[in-house]
């Protein structure tokens, strides 16, 4: 049976379509059989984030109502043999997903998949609710900046609450993924440091991912960042949060985190 | 202390994380703390034995501290209703 991971944040533009597309990407890379699902539907953008805006002929809400079975619906990658991704409908509203639809859609998924990456879109309603509903793990992407945090702390209380595993009683494995983070804004005390932000959300981190020119380019050839640059500083970063998630244990390093000569005049104060 | 540091901004990050302290430790307590909606259900229920209240006139508030849990009821009665069950 496949994991269900969902990449979740509350707030928009965060990162979590390319952080989605980056993993996805990741674990097929590694020869696993990955499903991508896009959950925003009205504002899908993982078909294009991925490069198969072209080739979107149905989509989850066709697959729900009947219209399109699933194998149908699935658009396997061009590069990655064993990575698949399930469009999010442009057209309908959010409403047309329904809770009985998505556990249909999900309980398919599982068997034929071993990772099933569920794209969150923004906000806490029912879009966000139902791709954060069956998951087994969730990857909340956050952004080193207030608003963000703030809305990360709203979405982990959600997913301790809102899954089918928390109304279980089972506990919700959650996972911190800290996207846009700048090491030398941080240690000039510009910027809230991975440590901050992991006192603060108080829940594991699975990765660092820089900001990064490499992320925008990929987005701009529509290639997850783990496909476009595998040797950039973002994809090394996706590549090693994969591994966590598949259960290693790698020591965190912090990307960027190199200090020039200016850094080293005006970096740190003396104690 | 280095000479430069007189020239520059005040280092905004520790404010940053200040206010997300306060903040967070304020909403986590009084959102979507099952014990306060069950309290505030039980407590509603109570009074609505005696005299009429309206739903969202009963404010139930939990604030934790790390020493102590402050629980703040605070029930607005309407004047004739007072008035009827004294």
């Amino acid at each position: 049976m496949g994991k269900v991971i969902v990449v979740t944040s509350g707030k928009g533009g965060v990162g979590k379509t390319t952080s989605s597309a980056a993993l996805g990407a990741a674990l097929a890379q590694r020869g696993e059989k990955v499903a991508v699902v896009d959950f925003d539907v009205g504002l899908r953008n993982l078909d294009l984030v991925m490069g198969a805006e072209r080739r979107v002929v149905y989509d989850l809400v066709n697959v729900i109502q009947g219209e399109a079975k699933l194998p149908q619906a699935l658009i396997r990658d061009k590069r990655l043999e064993t990575l698949f991704l399930l469009p999010a409908s442009q057209t309908r509203d959010k409403d047309a997903l329904t809770p009985e639809g998505v556990e249909r859609v999900m309980g398919e998924l599982k068997r034929y998949f071993d990772w099933i990456i569920c794209d969150s879109p923004a906000g806490i309603e029912r879009g966000a609710t139902l791709a954060m509903r069956h998951a087994d793990m969730a990857v909340v992407v956050t952004n080193p900046e207030v608003s963000s945090v703030r809305d990360s702390d709203r979405i982990i209380g959600l997913l301790d609450a809102k899954t089918l595993k928390a109304e279980r009683g089972e506990r919700m494995e959650k996972h911190l993924l800290l996207t846009r983070y700048d090491a030398n804004r941080a240690e000039r005390g510009d910027m809230l440091k991975v440590d901050d932000v992991l006192e603060i959300l108080s829940i594991p981190l699975i990765g660092i991912i820089p900001e990064s020119m490499d992320v925008l380019r990929a987005s701009n050839i529509g290639a997850p960042v783990t496909l476009a640059d595998a040797r950039s500083t973002p994809a090394l970063a996706y590549f090693d949060a994969a591994r966590r998630l598949s259960g290693e244990v790698l020591p965190i390093t912090i990307p960027g985190e190199k200090r020039g000569i200016f850094g080293k005049i005006f970096g740190r104060k003396a104690a | 202390m280095s000479i430069f540091s007189l020239f520059r901004k005040q280092r905004s990050a520790p404010m940053a994380r200040e206010r997300l302290q306060v903040l967070l430790a304020h909403e986590r307590a009084s959102s979507g703390s099952d014990l306060v909606s069950v309290l505030r259900e039980e407590i509603l229920a109570v009074i609505a034995k005696h005299v009429q209240v309206d739903n969202d006139k009963v404010q139930v508030k939990m604030d934790r501290d790390e020493n102590v849990s402050i629980l703040e009821i605070d029930v607005e009665i309407p004047l004739d209703a007072a008035q009827q069950a004294a």
